[in-house]
């Protein structure tokens, strides 16, 4: 009754093809945009730095290997490597520019791993499928030995680790460091996201999305109409491996402050992999969905279980919300293979009718 | 001039002036060998009978030791222990059939690719909560596996070659053996092979597709608890043996997926070149490059042979 497109006529082409045509949705994300801006303002600092920020930079991740197992079908394993080399690059940059806002320094940071990307993903152009994912795992494993075996990526210190420098920014505010309040990193990170996914929404929309999704439905048939596939698959694996940069990069920066080679482990790519198939691969906003939902459930049960009295320890909270999570990913690959976001348009489709039965 | 030296006259000398020295690193890159072709054989055994790549090989191959260490330690005698384990494995086949494939007949590849990952992310869940995560030793005596090891005196050096890696690597011949000759001259096994061709068409021919699949996960299971207690005996059973247990998948690249002898022989160029790589060419880098070699090797395999040295050629339709 309330989510109808009646009466909402389009006099230009413009106005057709927006991003998003039906006026509720654009209220929608009006509103969350304002949910967005004020969450600081009942959050408290916790729930910005632990659960708010990096399930910012998490969405962020997986829209990378979205792009790039979703949108243009070739699997890949070697998110973690890639948001590493992210990481690594904007550490040495900051190095070599102290005085540089870290702001761009992290955006810039990303076309270093957009570059290891394309190499890693020359292989893509004589290799498909499950064999494609072996040689990212070759990238996985090779790059991390690189964050251990090259000392002048971690400035030769003695611990291998890298910390995160005191660094400040837009009049004065303390953007990354020890000392950076919450709240700025939460801007930042916020602010970074969105634009992002803006940009990356207009990329998919695009025709450079749309050869990304010919290929994946039909590599030899796209390449008969014309697509080229070495341009296709090389530019889904640099923008991929950009946008893994950049979240690598503000995962250090904007929430860690330090990090080990281990922290870029094949366990963070997987738990990536898990996102973007929960939240539904091929969808900007499955990414969202599949992020909260990984990110958040393990912090549910360790604060919601002990409030209804079941105590729980901390390691049996990690076992079982690994149990629960593998036993969804069975039962959404069973009954829906396209992940929460379809469940999502479905409920959406089925708006569109309510409170009638039939449309 | 001098790095060309390093990297392609010095190694050979090394290896020519310690002959008994190249010799063990043969042999234990041999042993790593026959061990990750072990691990290979279980994902073979799944992939020619049902088309599946099952990535919780690994995570089996765990379990299936934990649960014979742990039962053992309930105090039952260990050859009672091995039985039980065995019966656990086919619950678990039986359970992971009727749970998840009945309702992915004829899904695309990746949809059952994903399906076996999240089985795997439930398993070490599952195993972490039941058995907890310290490591723990393999009751290798008591199945009657044999210790210590024996010396030769060869080429005026010496080779040791533990007892233990010689059983494994006949329990891996005869395992591969018989489950080469399952495959080729029984009805189950052309079965399972029709099955692995297309689903549906099995279906239609009166192949019962339930019992086909809890029968070669069973297989496979059986294979994990032989690959656990081998790599249990040599090192504690423990959760990292899941992330090992990816280096089947450059195994499975260089012998072919689909084939038996294949994961022999892709197991042990991979082992072996592995263990060569690291001992004599790893220097010069720093060390530390077994962790990334064998899937360099799989990749270069991979640009000019991308159905491995034993598989059926890859055929592209539109």
């Amino acid at each position: 009754m309330l989510y109808r497109e009646a009466g909402q006529f389009k006099t230009s082409y413009e106005a057709d093809q927006a991003v998003f045509p039906i006026l509720q949705d654009r209220f929608g994300v009006v509103a969350i945009m304002v949910v967005a801006l004020l969450i600081p303002l009942v959050a408290s600092d916790f729930v910005l730095a632990s659960i708010m920020i990096p399930f910012l930079i998490f969405a962020l991740a997986t829209i990378g290997l979205n792009i790039l197992t979703g949108y243009a079908g070739q699997l890949s394993l070697g998110t973690g490597a890639f948001m590493g080399v992210g990481a690594y690059a904007c550490y040495k940059l900051t190095t070599f520019y102290p005085d540089v806002n870290i702001v761009p320094l992290v955006l810039i940071s990303g076309v270093f791993s957009a570059a290891i990307g394309i190499v890693f993903g020359l292989p893509s152009l004589r290799i498909k499928g499950l064999y494609l994912a072996v040689t990212t795992l070759a990238a996985q494993f090779f790059l991390e030995w690189c964050f251990i075996r090259i000392p002048w990526l971690y400035n030769y210190n003695n611990s291998g680790a890298i910390e995160v420098p005191e660094r400040t920014g837009f009049g004065g505010l303390v953007l990354a460091g020890p000392a950076s309040p919450p709240v700025t990193r939460y801007y930042v990170v916020l602010a970074i996201v969105v634009a992002m996914t803006f940009v990356i929404k207009n990329i998919i929309r695009g025709r450079i999305g749309r050869t990304w999704m010919m290929i994946r439905d039909m590599d030899i048939a796209a390449e008969l109409i014309g697509v080229r596939p070495l341009v296709t698959k090389l530019s889904a694996f640099a923008v991929s491996s950009y946008v893994c940069g950049v979240a690598g990069a503000m995962m250090v920066f904007f929430w860690l402050g330090a990090a080990e080679p281990s922290a870029f482990s094949i366990t963070l790519s997987f738990q990536i992999l898990f996102m973007a198939i929960l939240g539904g691969l091929g969808s900007l906003m499955g990414c969202f969905f599949g992020a909260a939902f990984i990110w958040v459930l393990p912090v549910l049960l360790r604060t919601m279980l002990p409030s209804v009295g079941i105590e729980i320890g901390a390691e049996t909270v990690e076992h079982v919300s690994r149990m629960i999570v593998g036993a969804l990913i069975i039962f959404f690959l069973i009954v829906e293979p396209h992940g929460l976001a379809r469940l999502w348009q479905i409920a959406k489709e089925k708006l569109r009718v309510w409170p009638f039965p039939y449309g | 001039m001098d790095f060309l030296y390093q990297v392609f006259i010095d190694p050979f000398v090394q290896m020519v002036d310690l002959p008994d020295f190249f010799l063990q690193v043969l042999w234990e890159g041999f042993v790593s060998g026959v061990l990750y072709s072990l691990i290979a054989l279980g994902f073979v055994l799944i992939f020619k009978a049902s088309g599946v790549f099952n990535f919780a090989q690994g995570i089996m191959v765990v379990f299936a030791a934990l649960s014979l260490v742990g039962l053992y330690a309930l105090g039952l005698p260990a050859y009672v222990a091995l039985a039980a384990t065995i019966g656990i494995m086919f619950v678990l086949a039986y359970t992971v059939e009727r749970t998840i494939f009945t309702h992915l007949v004829n899904q695309p590849d990746i949809i059952l690719l994903m399906a076996t990952i999240g089985l795997t992310y439930f398993l070490i869940g599952f195993g972490e909560f039941v058995f907890g995560g310290d490591p723990k030793v393999m009751i290798t005596e008591q199945l009657g596996l044999p210790t210590g090891s024996t010396a030769f005196d060869v080429l005026g050096g010496l080779v040791i070659l533990q007892h233990i890696d010689i059983a494994a690597t006949v329990i891996a011949l005869i395992m591969v053996a018989s489950l080469a000759v399952f495959f080729n001259k029984t009805r189950i096994g052309r079965a399972l092979r029709a099955v692995a061709d297309d689903h549906q068409a099995a279906l239609s021919v009166g192949i019962s597709l339930d019992q086909i699949w809890i029968i070669v996960w069973f297989a496979a299971g059986i294979v994990a608890l032989a690959t656990g207690i081998m790599w249990g005996a040599r090192s504690d059973v423990s959760f990292a043996l899941e992330i090992i247990a990816l280096k089947a998948l450059p195994v499975l690249i260089v012998g072919g997926f689909t084939s038996i002898p294949g994961a022999i022989v892709g197991g042990l160029i991979i082992g072996i070149g592995e263990k060569i790589g690291e001992i004599y060419w790893g220097p010069l880098v720093g060390g530390g490059i077994e962790s990334w070699l064998a899937y360099v090797i799989a990749l270069i395999f991979l640009l000019f042979r991308p159905q491995g040295l034993f598989g059926e050629k890859i055929i592209e339709r539109i």
